[in-house]
Formats: C-alpha cells, sequence, structure tokens
C-alpha cells in the first residue's frame, strides 16, 4: 500500500531559529496520525508547509504517490488536504453558512449549501445551524463550523491543530467519534496535540517533535504516557509540590456579580459568587469565550462594578480602578501577554512600570524614576529567569514562556494580597510552565490567595485547592479539586454546548 | 522578491535619518515638479532652502519671518503631538486655532480703547479658553456618545470658518472701518498688540510661548507618568486601561491640551502678525502643523525643528513666487510630498527587508 | 416668502450626488478594512482633473474619466503607502488631503471661470415637463441615475455575489482571510482604487455639472462628509443613499433660506450642513444596539503576513 502522504527532509528556518529541522515521515489512508510536540517543537510550521501557507526551505512531500508541493492553500485544498486551526481562521460577523463558503473553492448556491451543511452535520453528529452568526458561536460550535468546512470538500488529509483545547470532556468524545468515523471511511487525520493520553486513546501512529527535529516515532497505544513525554521534553519534570495546610481567613469575596458585555459578541457575567481564603489556590476552568476575560477585567478594575460586588478585605472594592485596587494587594495578570498584560513595543523597563508603579514607589509626585524602575525590571528578570539580553529589550522581541515569566514575576514580585491570573501558562513550554505554577503554588504557601483562571484541565486539577467552572458566564459552586473525576469537571464546563440542536 | 520582516526594535538610525532623507527625496521630487512647471529645479530649490536664510538682498526681511511662521505651527503641533501619541486624531486645530484668534480678540476689543497692562494676559486667556472650548465639542462626544473626534474635530473647521467670516463681517468690524470686514488693528494698539520682544528677531510671545511648550513636552513625554500613559495608550490601549488609565480622561486632556495651545497660536497671530480678525487670516497653520507633527516624529525637539523647516518653505515658497512666479499652491504640494515620503520611510524603521531566493505568501 | 418644494427636491438630488458617489466608494473600502481619510484630496483632484478635461476636450465622458482618474492616481498612492509600506492608515490620509488640495490648486490655476460644455439629460422633453415627476425623476444628467444605480450595485455585490463575500471577510479579519488564501493586499489594491475613482467621480461632478466652474477648495469638506455618511450609514449602502439625501436637503434648504433672507443668520445657516452631519454622527454613534456596531473588524488596521 501506498502511504497517502511522505513528507522527507522538510527544513524551515526563520532568522534566528531552525523551526523545522530535515522532518520525515509518512501518513497511511485512513490512518490517525499524531504530532507530538511542546510549543516551539516546530508542529504550526511543518503542518502550515502542508496546507501551503508556508514554503520549506529543503525537502519534498508525495501526496498519494505524485509530488506535492502546493504554492497556496487553494492548491492545498484542492489537492484533498483540509485544516482546522487552533486559533479559528472564522469571521465573527459572517454567519456559518458564509464562513463555510469562504474555506471552499466552487461553493453551492446559498440554499443549497445550508442544506449540505445540515446533511453532513447530522451525518456526523455535529449539528450546526447555517444561519446563525459565528460570533454568537462557543468555542466548541466554531470548531464544528471549521470541521464541516473541511468535511464538504472530502478531504483525504484532515489536519487537525490542538483541536480538543477548546472542547468540554464530553464535546472530546463527540470529537473523537466523528474522528474515528472519518477514519474508519478511508480519510486520514494528522492530529496535532501535546495531550498524551488523548493521543493513547485516538491515534494509529505518532511522530514526535522536539526543537524542530524529528525524535522518534511510536504506536502510542503500545507505550506508556511517561515514554512519550520523556521523548517529548527531553527531561522528565518535576511535579510541582506543596506542603499540606488549612486555608486561612477569606481575603477576596465576590457577591451577586452580573455584568452585560461590552461587545457584541462578548459574554455577559450572570450572578457570579464566589471567595478565595489566604493560602488557597481556586481554579477557575472552563471553555474558552465563557466569560474569563470579562470576570478578569472585572476584578482587575477594568470594568468597575457596584462597590459590594468585590471586596478584599472585608473592603467594598468593586468601584475601584485598577491602580486603586493593586494599592490594596489585588493584583492581576491577563490571558493576552502582548497588548493586554504587556505594552509590545515598549521596553520591559517600561513595562515593569505598567504595574509596579504604586506598590514599588517607582514616581515621586507624578515623575517617574527611570533607574529605580530599571531595577524593578531587573528584579523581575533576575528572580524568574526571563531570558532577555536586558530590560531594555522590547516586550515583543521575547518568546511567549519568556514574557509570561516577566509578567507573572512582575505581580509576584509586588506581594500581592490576592493574585488573579488567566491561562499563566498557555502558548508556554513545559519548564518554564512548571516554574510558573511552582512560583503561584509559594505564593498561596506564603499567605496569599491565588485565583488561576484556565482551560487547561490537568493544570488546573493539579495546582487547586478548589475548582470551579464557568459556562456561558454563569459559575458553579467550587469544590474541593482533590478526588475531582474528569467526567464531573466535564459536566461543571456545560457538558457538551449546543447539542440540543440536534433535535432539527 | 522582497520580504518584510519586523524588527525587534525600531531601529534608531532609520528614526533620526527618515525624515532627513524624506527632505531631500521631497528636494529632489519637488525639484521634478518645478521643472515640470517650467523653472529651473536648482534655482528653485536654492531660492526657497538657501536665500531665505543667506541672501543677502533677503535675509534681513527672512530670517525674522522664519520664527514668526515658524512659532505658531510649532506650538499648535505641540499639542497635536500628544494627542496623537495617544491615537488620539485632533485634525481640526485650525477650527480651534479661529476661535481663539476670535475669543481673544473680541475680549480686548470689548475693552478698547483702554490700554491697561492686564488686557493681553487677558487676551491670551480668552485666546486659550475659545481654543479649549472648541476642542471639548468632539472630546466630550467622543466620550460620551462615542463619536468619531476625527470627523466631528474636522467638520467644526468648516463651523469656524463660517463664524470668522460673521465675526470680520459684522460683530467685530472696526466700526471705523468704513464698511470693509475686518476688526480694529490690534497689533497696532498699545493694550492688545503682541509686541516683538527682541528687535529685528521676529521675536513674539507666541514665539517664546511654543518654546516654552516644546521643553514642557520634552519634559512629560519623558520624565513623567502621563507621557508615559499617553504613549501606552497609543501603542496598546488594552494594556492602558489595565495600568489603570482612564481613556475618558485621556481624550479630553489631550483634546484640551492641544484645543488651549491651538486657541493660543490664534490669539497670538491675529494680535501680532496678522494683527486683526479678517475673512482669511488664518492660512491653514492648523493643517500644516498636522505635517510639521509628523516630520518631528510627534517629539518635541523633533517638532521644533520640522517647524523651522516647514516655517522656511513657506517663506522660499513665496520668494520662489516673487522671483520665479512659480505658483503659490505649488509650495502646498511640496510640504505633501514631504509627508508622503516621510510616510513611506517609516517602514524602514520598524521593518528589515530582505530579498530572498523565492516569493511566498 | 415659499419655497418651492419641487425645486428643493431637484436641488437636493444635485446636491448630494457627489458626496453619494464620494460615499459608497469609501463604504467598498472600508468594508474591506481600510479607512481613507484622503476623500476630500481625491475628491478635489478628480474635480480640477475633470474641469480642465472637460475644458479642453469639449467632452463631458472624457471629463468623468479624467476626473476617475485624478482620484485613483491619489488612491494608488494611498494603496502603496498603507498596503506596502504598511503605514498608518489615518496619517496616509490626512497626507492625502493635505497633497490633493495643494496639488489640485497647482493643476488648476488659470482654469477659474473658463468655460465648460452643458452636460445633456437622457430624459426626452415630454417627460422632463410633466408636472412634479418631471422635474423631480426625469430632469436630470445621466450621472446621477448611474450614481444611484452604483449604490444598487455596491449593494447587491456586497451582499449577494461571492467577490462581495470575500471583501466582507478580509474587512472583518484580514489574518483569517489570509490563512484561508485570499489575497488580502490585493483585494485592498483593488477596493481602495475603486474608492478613488468614485470619489474622483464625484468631485468631476461637481466642477463639471453642479457648479461648472473650478475654484481652489471647492470641494469645501465634502470629502469630509462623505466619510461621515459611512458611519451614519453603519456600512449599509442603501443608507447611505439616505444620508447623502439628508445632506443635499439641508444644504439645499439653506442656500434657499439664504437668498430669502430670512431672519436667521448667515453664518448659521453657511454652518448647517456640517452641524447636522455632526448631530447625525453623535445620534448613530451612541446607538449601541449591534446593528449600529457593524463596523468591519479590521477597520484600519495594518495587515502584515509574517508566516
Amino acid at each position: 500500500m501506498t502511504a497517502l502522504l511522505d513528507i522527507e527532509g522538510l527544513t524551515k528556518a526563520y532568522p534566528g531559529v531552525v523551526a523545522n529541522d530535515d522532518v520525515s515521515f509518512s501518513i497511511q489512508p485512513g490512518e490517525v496520525h499524531a504530532l507530538l510536540g511542546e510549543n516551539g517543537a516546530g508542529k504550526s510550521t511543518l503542518v502550515k508547509m502542508i496546507y501551503g501557507l508556508v514554503k520549506p526551505d529543503r525537502g519534498a512531500m508525495r501526496l498519494g504517490g505524485a509530488p506535492y508541493a502546493p504554492a497556496e492553500p487553494r492548491a492545498a485544498r484542492g489537492a484533498g488536504v483540509a485544516m482546522v486551526f487552533q486559533h479559528f481562521s472564522l469571521f465573527e460577523a459572517l454567519n456559518v453558512a458564509e464562513n463555510i463558503a469562504l474555506g471552499m473553492e466552487n461553493p453551492p448556491k446559498p440554499r443549497d449549501l445550508a442544506a449540505r451543511i445540515r446533511e453532513v452535520s447530522e451525518t456526523y453528529g455535529l449539528p450546526l445551524d447555517p444561519f446563525r452568526l459565528v460570533g454568537d458561536l462557543s468555542a466548541g460550535e466554531r470548531q464544528r463550523v471549521e470541521i464541516i468546512r473541511c468535511l464538504l470538500q472530502d478531504p483525504k488529509l484532515l489536519i487537525m491543530d490542538e483541536p480538543t483545547s477548546v472542547l468540554t470532556p464530553q464535546e472530546v468524545e463527540i470529537l473523537f467519534h466523528t474522528l474515528r468515523k472519518l477514519s474508519a471511511e478511508g480519510t486520514a487525520i494528522l492530529y496535532i496535540s501535546h495531550k498524551l493520553e488523548e493521543i493513547r486513546v485516538l491515534c494509529d501512529a505518532a511522530t514526535i517533535l522536539r526543537l524542530g527535529k524529528k525524535v522518534g516515532e511510536c504506536t502510542p497505544r503500545d507505550v506508556s504516557a511517561a515514554h512519550m513525554a520523556e521523548l517529548m521534553v527531553g527531561k522528565t519534570l518535576s511535579v510541582p509540590a506543596r506542603d499540606d495546610h488549612e486555608p486561612d481567613e477569606v481575603l477576596l469575596e465576590v457577591r451577586g456579580l452580573s455584568v452585560a458585555p461590552a461587545s457584541p459578541f462578548g459574554t455577559p457575567l450572570r450572578d457570579v459568587r464566589f471567595e478565595v481564603r489566604a493560602g488557597e489556590v481556586l481554579g477557575i476552568g472552563g471553555v474558552a469565550g465563557n466569560g474569563q476575560d470579562e470576570l478578569l477585567a472585572v476584578l482587575s478594575g477594568e470594568t468597575p462594578v457596584v462597590a459590594d460586588a468585590v471586596t478584599l478585605e472585608g473592603k467594598p472594592v468593586g468601584a475601584l480602578g485598577p491602580n486603586e485596587r493593586r494599592a490594596l494587594g489585588l493584583l492581576c495578570a491577563p490571558e493576552e501577554r502582548l497588548g493586554h498584560a504587556a505594552a509590545p513595543d515598549m521596553s520591559l523597563t517600561e513595562n515593569a512600570l505598567l504595574t509596579g508603579r504604586l506598590r514599588q514607589g517607582l514616581d515621586r509626585r507624578g515623575f517617574v524614576d527611570w533607574g529605580k524602575t530599571r531595577g524593578f525590571a531587573e528584579r523581575v528578570i533576575d528572580r524568574f529567569d526571563v531570558r532577555t539580553p536586558g530590560p531594555g529589550v522590547a516586550a515583543r522581541a521575547l518568546s511567549g514562556g519568556n514574557l509570561q515569566k516577566f509578567v507573572i514575576g512582575r505581580e509576584i514580585l509586588q506581594d500581592p494580597t490576592v493574585l488573579v491570573v488567566n491561562q499563566p501558562t498557555w502558548g508556554v513550554d513545559a519548564s518554564a510552565a512548571a516554574a510558573i505554577r511552582q512560583a503561584l503554588l509559594d505564593l498561596a504557601q506564603n499567605g496569599a490567595a491565588v485565583i488561576v483562571i484556565s482551560q487547561d484541565l490537568d493544570e488546573l486539577v493539579e495546582i487547586s485547592d478548589r475548582f470551579c467552572a464557568l459556562n456561558e458566564g454563569r459559575l458553579s459552586e467550587p469544590r474541593p479539586a482533590r478526588g475531582l473525576g474528569m467526567e464531573e469537571i466535564g459536566l461543571m464546563l456545560g457538558g457538551a454546548h449546543g447539542m440540543h440542536e440536534a433535535a432539527q | 522578491m522582497i520580504a518584510l520582516e519586523k524588527r525587534a526594535q525600531p531601529s534608531r538610525a532609520w528614526v533620526v535619518g527618515g525624515p532627513v532623507l524624506a527632505v531631500v527625496l521631497t528636494m529632489l521630487a519637488g525639484g521634478l515638479m518645478f521643472a515640470a512647471l517650467g523653472t529651473d529645479p536648482v534655482e528653485a530649490i536654492r531660492i526657497i532652502f538657501w536665500d531665505p536664510l543667506f541672501s543677502e538682498r533677503f535675509a534681513a526681511y527672512s530670517r525674522p519671518q522664519l520664527l514668526v511662521k515658524a512659532g505658531p505651527l510649532i506650538l499648535i503641533a505641540i499639542g497635536l503631538s500628544m494627542g496623537f501619541k495617544a491615537g488620539i486624531w485632533n485634525i481640526g486645530a485650525e477650527g480651534q486655532y479661529i476661535l481663539g484668534a476670535i475669543c481673544g480678540a473680541a475680549f480686548g476689543l470689548a475693552f478698547y480703547p483702554s490700554e491697561s497692562p492686564l488686557i493681553f494676559p487677558g487676551m491670551v486667556l480668552a485666546g486659550i479658553a475659545g481654543g479649549v472650548l472648541w476642542a471639548m465639542i468632539p472630546a466630550l462626544l467622543k466620550v460620551y456618545a462615542r463619536t468619531n473626534e476625527i470627523l466631528v474635530s474636522l467638520l467644526l473647521v468648516y463651523v469656524a470658518e463660517a463664524m470668522l467670516a460673521s465675526a470680520a463681517t459684522g460683530w467685530l468690524r472696526n466700526p471705523e472701518g468704513s464698511g470693509f470686514p475686518g476688526s480694529r488693528n490690534l497689533a497696532r494698539h498699545a493694550g492688545t498688540a503682541n509686541l516683538e520682544l527682541i528687535a529685528g528677531t521676529g521675536m513674539h510671545w507666541g514665539v517664546l510661548a511654543a518654546f516654552i511648550a516644546v521643553i514642557a513636552a520634552y519634559v512629560v513625554m519623558t520624565r513623567h507618568v502621563l507621557g508615559y500613559q499617553i504613549r501606552l495608550a497609543g501603542q496598546a490601549p488594552r494594556a492602558a486601561r489595565f495600568g489603570g488609565v482612564n481613556p475618558a480622561r485621556l481624550v479630553i486632556l489631550c483634546l484640551g491640551v492641544s484645543g488651549a495651545l491651538a486657541g493660543a497660536a490664534g490669539l497670538f497671530e491675529v494680535s501680532g502678525p496678522a494683527a486683526r480678525i479678517s475673512i482669511d487670516f488664518n492660512v491653514g497653520y492648523g493643517f500644516t502643523a498636522i505635517i510639521v507633527a509628523f516630520l518631528g516624529r510627534l517629539n518635541p525637539i523633533g517638532i521644533l525643528l520640522a517647524g523651522l523647516l516647514m516655517a522656511l518653505t513657506f517663506i522660499g515658497g513665496e520668494l520662489a513666487q516673487l522671483m520665479l512666479g512659480v505658483p503659490a499652491p505649488a509650495i502646498q504640494a511640496f510640504q505633501g510630498m514631504l509627508l508622503f515620503f516621510l510616510l513611506a520611510l517609516d517602514l524602514m524603521a520598524n521593518y528589515r527587508i530582505r530579498l530572498k531566493r523565492e516569493g511566498m505568501a | 416668502m415659499i419655497i418651492d418644494p419641487v425645486t428643493l427636491i431637484v436641488a437636493l438630488i444635485t446636491v448630494s450626488t457627489p458626496v453619494l458617489l464620494a460615499a459608497i466608494g469609501e463604504l467598498v473600502v472600508e468594508k474591506s478594512g481600510v479607512l481613507n481619510l484622503g476623500v476630500e484630496g481625491m475628491m478635489i483632484m478628480g474635480a480640477v482633473c475633470g474641469f480642465i478635461v472637460a475644458h479642453q476636450s469639449g467632452s463631458t465622458v472624457l471629463a468623468f474619466a479624467a476626473g476617475m482618474g485624478g482620484g485613483m492616481a491619489l488612491a494608488l498612492l494611498f494603496a502603496v503607502l498603507t498596503q506596502l509600506l504598511m503605514a498608518n492608515q489615518v496619517a496616509s490620509g490626512l497626507a492625502l488631503t493635505l497633497f490633493g488640495l495643494g496639488l489640485a490648486a497647482l493643476l488648476g490655476v488659470g482654469y477659474s471661470g473658463l468655460p465648460v460644455p452643458t452636460v445633456g439629460r437622457p430624459f426626452p422633453d415630454a417627460l422632463q415637463d410633466l408636472p412634479v415627476a418631471g422635474p423631480i425623476l426625469f430632469s436630470h444628467s445621466a450621472l446621477i441615475y448611474v450614481s444611484i444605480l452604483l449604490v444598487a450595485a455596491v449593494w447587491y455585490v456586497l451582499a449577494r455575489t461571492r467577490i462581495g463575500l470575500v471583501i466582507r471577510a478580509v474587512g472583518e479579519n484580514h489574518d483569517a482571510a489570509h490563512a484561508l488564501g485570499y489575497k488580502v493586499v490585493r483585494i485592498r489594491f483593488a477596493t481602495i482604487l475603486f474608492g478613488g475613482a468614485c470619489a474622483g467621480l464625484g468631485g468631476a461632478f461637481l466642477s463639471v455639472i453642479r457648479v461648472q466652474n473650478w475654484f481652489e477648495g471647492m470641494t469645501a469638506g465634502a470629502g469630509w462628509i462623505a466619510l461621515a455618511l459611512v458611519v451614519f450609514a453603519s456600512w449599509k449602502p442603501w443608507r447611505v443613499l439616505l444620508g447623502a439625501w439628508l445632506f443635499g436637503g439641508i444644504a439645499a434648504l439653506q442656500l434657499r433660506l439664504q437668498a430669502a433672507e430670512v431672519g436667521v443668520p448667515v453664518a448659521l445657516l453657511d454652518a448647517s450642513p456640517y452641524l447636522v452631519t455632526i448631530i447625525v454622527l453623535v445620534i448613530i454613534s451612541s446607538d449601541r444596539t449591534r446593528a449600529a456596531l457593524s463596523a468591519p473588524a479590521a477597520l484600519g488596521r495594518v495587515f502584515h503576513a509574517s508566516s
């Protein structure tokens, strides 16, 4: 049997980094093939070359035995290669059918297309209304739009980039069911992930990348997750350590918090209530777009609310702005590093001033003490092992992991009473992620209250004392994290979104 | 195939060198334009850029004019630059300039013929108030009704021009002017005159104010938290809110400052060089100041130099008109070209150009 | 003094046409995610080029082609700056206006007051002489009918065709459009040139048909009003037509009121079209329902394909 896709010696270099170095592997028809690696291992660049978005510097590909070198995505689609992106390539202000038409070479008339969408979505158990605006859909439903867009073209190879990072465990089950059905029909799937258990459950073969190089391949069902992890990371990682302790007095309390969305496609917060105690880590899970950004904005003071809705050590702070809250000890680190937690074009020194001015006394009657600010930035860089030539470097010049260490470190060094972080390890390599988690645990150990908002359930189970979930702007009742099963967590996250439409 | 690659840090050499190169390229392109108009390009460029400062015939008259023309340009551009840095686009400085002139002149004329030394300071305050008032319209509409400040501030220029026409032909008209439009001469009346401070230099109160504004802006932008917040808001609005910057307050502040400076510039002009309120005393300084602000890279020192350069093109342009019969609008097109080249060269500060063997997406 | 509603409506349609043409072009540009603040500059270039060619050749068709060419030449400059050289769109648009005003004045030196050919009207006299309907519906020059057809065409293309869908997609999320393989820069180049042609045509209509003269600064802010109309229309073509007629109505009415010497200050009448535009902008902008927030999401953002 000839392989569906043969990749030989693909190499792609960017200035200063070799994204892919002489990578070779092949995919059989109907095979579910995992591409495994950490952030920055070169998975994205590799699939972009297969999909025609990036041209390799060296190497060759063969599709179904014939030479394959797509000049653009259109050519890849024409050859039977389809891709579901990690950050969706969707248009919020357009409806489902329009979004799907944009991804097709010769879309049928709108009415016929809508009928086809309904048909395919029923066949594969992925309910979807063709005339809803994509901006109104949940993350799981948006992914269905992308998948159906691909399926309508009868692809021979379907590329899926980290598809489960936005799904609840129940939605993951549905997705896997669809993928197995496709595989049984002869469609090959290239499945990109860093989640080992998923790969063991789903995939027939795996290729493992590290720092742009292929470091191994295996049959995932036959090897242990630990073995794959070692290949992927190149060393064994320590699990964050902490001592057991009793939580202390309540430091932050949120009551009856309801907020209307600020943007047309935002999520409202609906009667959110919780409390965090000294020495405790509260984990808030949830699929993307269920109110995480909105909740962080309320806690940071970017969205002021009524004073009583948020209290810090018994004081009402809901109506205060970000700096007034910082002065009282409530600190935050938002999800988006570039443009929210840090200004991309400003130096690390200037970014240190962004949140550090009040608590570190970096100005005198409004005049900035740049020397002192630089010193603060250097302390953050030093304490949190931020790899950079110096504090004069622009924030956007740092890698994701290093900038994240800077952003989290900037807040931790200010000795917060309560620290709120959103997606602290998103897009961060494993060793930096472990360092960040350990720093958060140490902070709680020293008596601060820590709120971790994250979509990474493994992370939350690992570091939280109590766990709750955001679902369509509602927060579930927090429960002790220890002993919580994935099934229960999945139900807290809202189970499978939008499945009621299956009845249509 | 040429590809662009974003630089990790803006190139310092290009940030400084860009404007200089833009001036050179403008001279070349402008030379072509003059050649097309049938004048000797080398002579035209020499008359515009050299003669006003160094020719024996004209320098005595032209040199003081440099400060007279640069003063209002710098004063207005300094105000605009703070807003532009913050992403707040006040492009209606011309309107604020007119309102400042009308309010300041009206204040002075209300006390005519008194020659009290308190009148001129009062006029300055009234001019500032007029500019601020006019700038507050787009500011408050942006804050409370989320209306686009670019359009509102610009449309208000036409409203201001209508008001200027009615002032010059009606309620501020010189009662002893035998019915001609235009107010009394403010520059020749002791109480209302914006005097030349050092004889023969063109240095009047407005030029002094421009220099003070340059220094103050430099200090605020580099050392003060406010300057930091302005830069932050312009570069990363979301990070600015996270950093505790109140966007509404910033809009009001930036438009207020630029309105105040434009209003003051209008008053200094109408009580000095222009001498009176007339239908067309405004010669587009409010618009040219936009070029000055960009040419100076929104940096106070850069604006000081850019203002002087732009003033030079005005004076040189008048000279070229006189000597070579170059049409007046040629100089306006010339200034526009300068801005184009500058914007085009901005690319080099932020991106690196690489030659590639092969094209890609 | 009574103002005849029929002649007012006829005047309104004529007065609104330059702004309508410019605004419908800018609408397409903005739908593709580009904010071109140089409309005023492109209009006045169209006005001067159209006028010069009308005078020299005696052909209005050539004049309109020249007007479009003048607008497009300037638009091309803008496209190169913002799409290839990735310059700031606000600054480039302003530069375009300042440069266009200067260049147009330069080109037009000596043309003030020269004669231009009068344009024919497509409908027969019998129709034009009908009471009420005749002047309102049938008395205009062909370009006015063209401008209304253009609104319909823009609506149809944007709402019903694939190229329209692609334009909207590019304006909504250029990174996603790029990931799907659409040529963002090429599409935006095309819309910017279309916008330039429309603005230039509007300018040529102003100088050749409406005023039948050329003078410096004759567009008097019409380009800015066109920009405001696009916001007013919430990026919907038919509402641009409505907005243009509203503006034309105010402008035509105030001219008649000035002639009639009613007891309203002339300054207020002169300023009224601008003031009304501001008031309408305020009303539209404060509406926070979703329909009013329909600005293309990528409007004004710089696109750089990083992959």
